[in-house]
């Protein structure tokens, strides 16, 4: 058998793609908010995909594309998306000694990794050369289809079973009636009946101060000079967008008082504290 | 009807009863207690029967073994129960069933207030019961169950008002101290099993003569251990007095009548293994005579009436006993005068209760005094009793208390000075203290209140107690006034014994006969004027007086309770806190170690489990990491 | 350039992979940790198919990424079933093993 030798155009792409899929797998660890983590893994798939073709494995490579990035990942978003795009995760450790113990994991399986790697007595790289002589996918599919013909078949009845899976484990029993327009409408008359507010039932106010601010990350205004919470759309405050109303002493110190004719000054950021808050 | 069928019928009938009263309960309270009596006295019926059948077969013939079935046929130990029918075992069933039933009607009257008669019956035939086969066993193996039935019947009774606490602490004392002499009488089976290999009367005594003399002390030491538990002798004494806590008809038919003579009965049936023995025979004599003496000096002192009629007893089982140990020359005696000390002191302690039923249940004789005007009939058949146990010329107790002395009498060496006098003495002091009791209840001035008098204590009104309870007392001092001449007449009563205590030549005591009547007689008056004196012609003092150092120690029993609680009762708690530290320190502490060792570890551990999926990934991989360290370290 | 150096990454993906599934809370990130491990692994079959001039690695790690496939369907289905019923997504939350 031929010596397999590695053209350099594979080492360019390998020693631009590694460095860049090393740091997509760190934003792993290390980025704060979910979505920038799936895209980035996604870019490591693709990053993957492309190693896989490098490999002598088109196949596969465009497997990985389809399956990993094209499917996988997306259900992943999706279910981020389900779940609340915007929650961004603490990176304080709870556990204690979970750090420690991570650390000791993964130092430990990287030392013996890469111990066994380039101290293990390999072959001589061989290369695919003469098994993708029908070109790969046919070469791949000889061996699918008769040695691993029966894991196959049962690969089929286990992603049967995943579909129905997701299904039930996903399925929700209505326990009460269907609640339509007519049900909810008189369900807030009755709550408005005990006394629950006329919020329920009258339009909520919109955002902004009249003549000063109409931005949709301000609140109004009520009666007594507080904001009302409810007139910012629920995404903006659930961000911690909605802009804050300045304090009297804060008017005084811009030198206007409050109602006159300069604007008051807008006091950013007064959410993400109240988001810190909450985390 | 055949004995066999009498021998089975005389047992199941209060046995059957007592299940009955027993079973059915509350049920049976409005005519639970007349069954009681009406079972008992089917019981003295078949007493008879028995005693007719055995009369009208020759001498040598009057021994029916019944064959009951076989009991514990356990290898090489082969018990069948069976009843042994001969002279000595009818007298029992006579003294037992007669005298039983007679306290039987006693109790009818007397419990008559009381809420759990119809279980007071219950007892007593269940007492019956057991006391029958007792005395009807042909093995030891089957005395021992009736033994043990007796204890209960014991226990129940003497505690029956066990709502007070003092009542049931004393049946605990008589239960326990009956325990040290049954693990005797287990002990005494054990060896003879061991050394003669049964435990059926008959196979033991054809053995006994060739036994050696060290199995025959130890079976005779056993034995006697086993007899002294039951019958309140010497070292185990300490229960008798309190058993008066029981109702006055248990006091009188268990605790003087028949439960506490079944040491002597023991001794007596077993004669043929103490005859082989002439240390045990010698450790048999003087435990009865300490135990005479014992009796008779804490007697003196108590005031208690039932408590010093209880004194009495023990005193009067100690001749029983003592003549028990002289050998065949004494047998028949010890029996005789069971018999009849039997009647007159149940009759005694029948008198007893009628006092207490008119004197509102008072017991202290220093608050009684002249009640002969009061209660005619308990005056007269206690003074009947009075005169026979004091051994007035005459009357039963005078002939069986003579005997004994008598017998004491024979003999070599030291022995018979020795006995003799201490039988004599005690005669006298016996006389003493029963006159005192007499003279202090039923004579004197009045010392109780009768309202106008001014004295403390309760308004009484003493009176004469109803029939039913008066005409046991009678019948009973029918007894002691002639039962002893009656069986005299002839020799009549040693002769029926014979067959079973073996002919005895007469033997001439140290000192003439005459001279020892004489003596007897004399320190019987001295003791009865001793106590006329002190007690009816001078006032009685309600207050007991300091008295000397004797009296004070015989109003404590003789310090028994002291003795018994530091001698066994100290140490045992000792040895008991000693045994309970080692295990708590050492075995309990290697044990909890182990275990608190275990368990600190799982607190340690438990930290790990506490339910973050994280944790475990991060344990796990740390765990991959460290077998894929291990396995590589070991290719290399 | 040598093809340990496949290994190599595939090594350090492998391990980023298993601290990401340790460290964060997150349960779709630390889920991704999970498929940054099979895919680590993925690598590894398909360098040594190479190496060996075998196709069978590939093979097997096709059926691999079927796997993956169906884990990653039923394991974001739980967490969604999860998220439904507690409110949350945080892997600290679901604590129930304790008890």
């Amino acid at each position: 058998m031929s010596e397999l030798t590695i053209s350099s155009g594979e080492a360019v792409i390998f020693w631009i793609l590694a460095p860049l899929m090393v740091l997509g797998a760190l934003g792993l660890l290390f980025a704060r908010k979910t979505v920038h983590i799936a895209v980035a893994v996604a870019g490591v798939m693709v990053g993957l995909a492309i190693m896989y073709i490098a490999n002598e494995a088109p196949f596969l490579g465009v497997a990985q594309v389809v399956v990993y990035t094209g499917a996988v990942m997306m259900l992943f978003v999706f279910v981020i998306m389900l779940i609340g795009v915007d929650a961004k995760e603490s990176l304080k450790e709870t556990l204690a000694g979970q750090r420690f113990l991570a650390l000791l994991a993964g130092g430990g399986l990287l030392v013996l990794v890469l111990a066994v790697t380039t101290r293990a007595a390999l072959p001589d790289p061989v290369g695919l050369a003469a098994a993708n002589a029908d070109t790969n996918a046919v070469g791949v599919a000889r061996i699918l289809f008769s040695d691993f013909v029966f894991p196959f078949e049962l690969t089929g009845a286990l992603l049967i079973t995943a579909a129905v899976g997701a299904l039930s484990l996903t399925h929700r029993v209505r326990l009460g009636a269907k609640i339509g327009q007519r049900e909810l409408a008189t369900a807030k008359l009755k709550a408005y009946g005990a006394g629950a507010g006329s919020s329920l039932i009258t339009n909520r106010p919109g955002p902004g101060i009249y003549a000063r601010h109409n931005s949709a990350d301000m609140p109004a205004v009520d009666a007594a000079g507080e904001p009302v919470e409810d007139s910012i759309t629920t995404v903006l405050r659930i961000r911690g967008q909605e802009a804050r109303l300045p304090s009297e002493e804060e008017l005084a110190e811009a030198g206007a008082p409050y109602g006159q004719d300069e604007p008051a000054a807008v006091v950013a950021g007064a959410g993400d504290e109240r988001k810190e808050l909450e985390q | 009807m055949s004995l066999d069928l009498a021998a089975i019928g005389i047992v199941a009938i209060p046995l059957l009863s007592a299940g009955l009263l027993l079973v059915l309960g509350r049920r049976t309270d409005a005519w639970g207690h007349w069954l009681g009596v009406v079972a008992s006295t089917i019981s003295a019926v078949l007493a008879f029967v028995i005693l007719f059948g055995l009369l009208g077969r020759g001498a040598e013939d009057r021994a029916v073994d019944v064959h009951l079935f076989s009991w514990i046929p356990a290898g090489d130990l082969s018990v069948d129960a069976g009843f042994l029918l001969d002279p000595l075992s009818a007298t029992f069933l006579m003294l037992i069933t007669f005298v039983g039933t007679l306290i039987h009607v006693y109790a009818v009257a007397y419990m008559e207030h009381d809420d759990d008669r119809r279980r007071f019956f219950a007892y007593l035939n269940l007492f019956i019961a057991a006391m029958l086969i007792l005395v009807l066993a042909d093995s030891f193996a089957l005395l021992f169950v009736g033994w043990e039935g007796v204890g209960l019947a014991s226990y129940l009774l003497i505690g029956f008002w066990n709502q007070r606490t003092e009542y049931a602490v004393a049946a605990k004392k008589a239960f326990v101290m009956n325990r040290v002499g049954d693990m005797g009488l287990i002990i005494a089976m054990g060896a003879m099993f061991a050394s003669i290999g049964s435990v059926e009367f008959a196979d033991v005594f054809a053995a006994a003569p060739e036994l050696s003399e060290g199995w025959a002390t130890a079976i005779g030491i056993a034995l006697l251990i086993g007899a002294c538990g039951k019958s309140a002798q010497f070292p185990l004494q300490a229960w008798l007095g309190d058993a008066m806590a029981g109702p006055t008809p248990v006091s009188a038919l268990i605790h003087a009548a028949t439960m506490v003579t079944a040491g002597v009965y023991l001794v007596v049936r077993s004669g043929v293994i103490f005859e082989a023995s002439p240390t045990a025979q010698l450790l048999v004599v003087i435990v009865g005579a300490i135990t005479l003496l014992f009796g008779a000096i804490v007697g003196c002192a108590k005031d208690d009436i039932k408590k010093a009629l209880a004194a009495s007893t023990m005193s009067q089982i100690g001749y029983m006993m003592l003549a028990a140990g002289l050998g065949p020359v004494g047998y028949a005696f010890a029996i005789f005068h069971l018999l009849t000390h039997g009647f007159f002191k149940a009759g005694m302690f029948l008198g007893a209760g009628s006092v207490m039923h008119g004197m509102n249940d008072e017991v202290n004789m220093r608050g009684f005094g002249g009640l002969s005007k009061y209660m005619k009939i308990t005056w007269i058949t206690f003074g009947l009793g009075w005169l026979a146990i004091i051994g007035f010329p005459g009357l039963s107790g005078f002939w069986s208390k003579d005997k004994i002395i008598e017998a004491a009498f024979v003999g070599e060496g030291w022995q018979p000075w020795v006995f003799g006098t201490v039988t004599l003495l005690a005669a006298g002091i016996t006389a003493f203290y029963m006159s005192r009791l007499f003279f202090m209840t039923f004579h004197g001035k009045a010392r109780w209140n009768d309202g106008d008098n001014g004295l403390p204590g309760p308004v009484q009104h003493p009176h004469e107690s109803p029939l039913l309870m008066t005409v046991p007392m009678i019948v009973l001092s029918v007894g002691s006034l002639g039962l002893g001449g009656f069986l005299m007449l002839g020799d009549r009563f040693f002769s029926w014994l014979e067959p079973v205590t073996g002919h005895v030549e007469h033997h001439e005591p140290v000192i003439p006969i005459p001279v020892i009547m004489g003596a007897t007689i004399v320190l019987m008056v001295v003791g009865v004027l001793l106590a006329w004196r002190q007690y009816w012609a001078s006032a009685v003092p309600i207050t007991p007086p300091t008295g000397s150092v004797l009296t004070r120690a015989a109003r404590r029993d003789l310090y028994q309770d002291s003795v018994n609680e530091a001698t066994f009762a100290r140490p045992g708690t000792h040895l008991v806190r000693t045994l309970t530290y080692a295990d708590t320190a050492v075995v309990d502490g290697a044990v909890n170690g182990l275990g608190s060792g275990a368990v600190g570890l799982g607190e340690r551990l438990r930290k790990m489990q506490n339910g973050h999926v994280r944790s475990y990934a991060a344990l796990m991989s740390v765990g991959v990491v460290l077998v894929l360290a291990i396995v590589l370290a070991a290719r290399i | 350039m040598s093809i340990l150096n496949y290994l190599v990454l595939s090594g350090i993906l492998f391990s980023i992979g298993a601290v990401a599934v340790i460290v964060r809370r997150n349960a779709i990130v630390a889920f991704m940790g999970v498929e940054l491990m099979l895919n680590a692994a993925n690598l590894t079959l398909v360098t040594f198919a190479r190496m060996h001039g075998d196709l069978t690695g590939q093979v097997i790690a096709f059926f691999v990424m079927v796997v993956a496939a169906a884990e990653v369907v039923i394991g974001l289905a739980i967490i969604v079933s999860i998220f439904r019923t507690r409110g949350s997504a945080s892997l600290d939350d679901a604590s129930l093993l304790k008890s």
